[in-house]
């Protein structure tokens, strides 16, 4: 399990290397960049933070997304808790580790105790090797003299694809996501930087409510 | 303005992480919930490509980035991990960039 948990945090510690040099190319300081990893700690909210004020967006914008993508995070919590049991001091520092990664290995567990030891392995492990990749990204990608001659400014959208590959294995979200890309082109031109993404959000919302009504 | 966006942005990602934690699990068993919570993250990134792929500013535009994101694409196909489909997109618009 600790061997489990050791594979994911070297994969997102490389996966944390290109949200370093991302986010310094969108023009977020070193400090900015690694708080984020620290305080955020979430991966997709993160891109899409730097992501919108890379593409010239306000960092309002880029914290409303950040904030509508995180919002998943609050439903494995909701799958955690009664597995957890965590309160107190416990509670707040379990929280900041509530991601994809943890969530996934520790509901994967038979028994309590592994669930348990798998959600706090897993978290350790990630929350180490992320800092450590967003460092070494962001201060390698500082040396750079034009991120961009390098393909830096392509590099934001395949890291959305790659977060969204595992999300379209059935035949609904991948129409939902055809539609999204659609609408957020058509609004792009008329509206300030970001809203697009907003009102995607609106939408799939208005989606979600009304198709579990019927 | 810069750091009080990326602080306002932490701050909200830890309370919704607390909030799962914390809420009584009627608030967030609601079926509407269940279902709308899980499809945001689909519509949003998939806005994300498709504007980052395709706009400069208020323009859209076709360029170097399509074809970073076609390799990209190819690159998912095949399985490759997180940092290989990124590498890949930012070589392919570096060796463009070069002819």
């Amino acid at each position: 399990m600790i061997r489990d948990a050791l594979g994911i945090g070297i994969a997102s510690g490389a996966y944390a290397l290109s949200f370093g040099a991302i986010s310094t190319a969108a023009g977020l300081s070193l400090l900015q960049t690694c708080a984020l990893s620290l305080l955020m700690f979430t991966g997709a909210s993160q891109f899409a933070l730097v992501g919108v004020v890379g593409a010239g967006g306000s960092v309002w914008a880029g914290a409303a997304t950040a904030a509508l993508l995180g919002s998943r995070n609050a439903l494995y919590g909701l799958r955690l808790s009664s597995l957890l049991d965590a309160r107190g001091w416990r509670r707040a520092l379990a929280a900041h580790v509530v991601i994809d990664e943890t969530t996934a290995m520790a509901i994967a567990r038979e028994s309590v105790p592994e669930s348990r030891l798998a959600f706090w392995a897993t978290g350790l492990a990630v929350f180490t090797l992320w800092n450590l990749g967003t460092l070494i990204g962001a201060l390698a990608t500082h040396a750079l003299p034009d991120p961009k001659v390098l393909g830096f400014d392509a590099a934001p959208p395949a890291a959305f694809l790659a977060l969204l590959a595992p999300r379209l294995r059935a035949r609904e979200p991948m129409a939902i996501a055809l539609a999204a890309g659609l609408v957020a082109l058509v609004c792009l031109p008329f509206v300030p930087a970001g809203v697009p993404l907003l009102i995607v959000a609106l939408l799939v919302a208005l989606f979600g409510v009304l198709r579990s009504r019927t | 303005m810069m750091w009080a966006g990326v602080l306002v942005a932490c701050a909200s990602c830890y309370v919704l992480k607390l909030a799962g934690l914390s809420l009584p699990t009627r608030v967030l068993q609601d079926p509407r919930v269940q279902r709308t919570v899980p499809l945001v993250p689909v519509a949003l990134l998939a806005a994300l490509v498709a504007t980052q792929t395709f706009s400069t500013g208020h323009h859209l535009v076709l360029d170097v980035r399509a074809a970073a994101l076609a390799a990209a694409v190819v690159a998912v196909l095949l399985r490759a991990p997180f940092l290989v489909v990124v590498a890949s997109a930012a070589v392919t618009a570096a060796l463009l960039r070069l002819v």
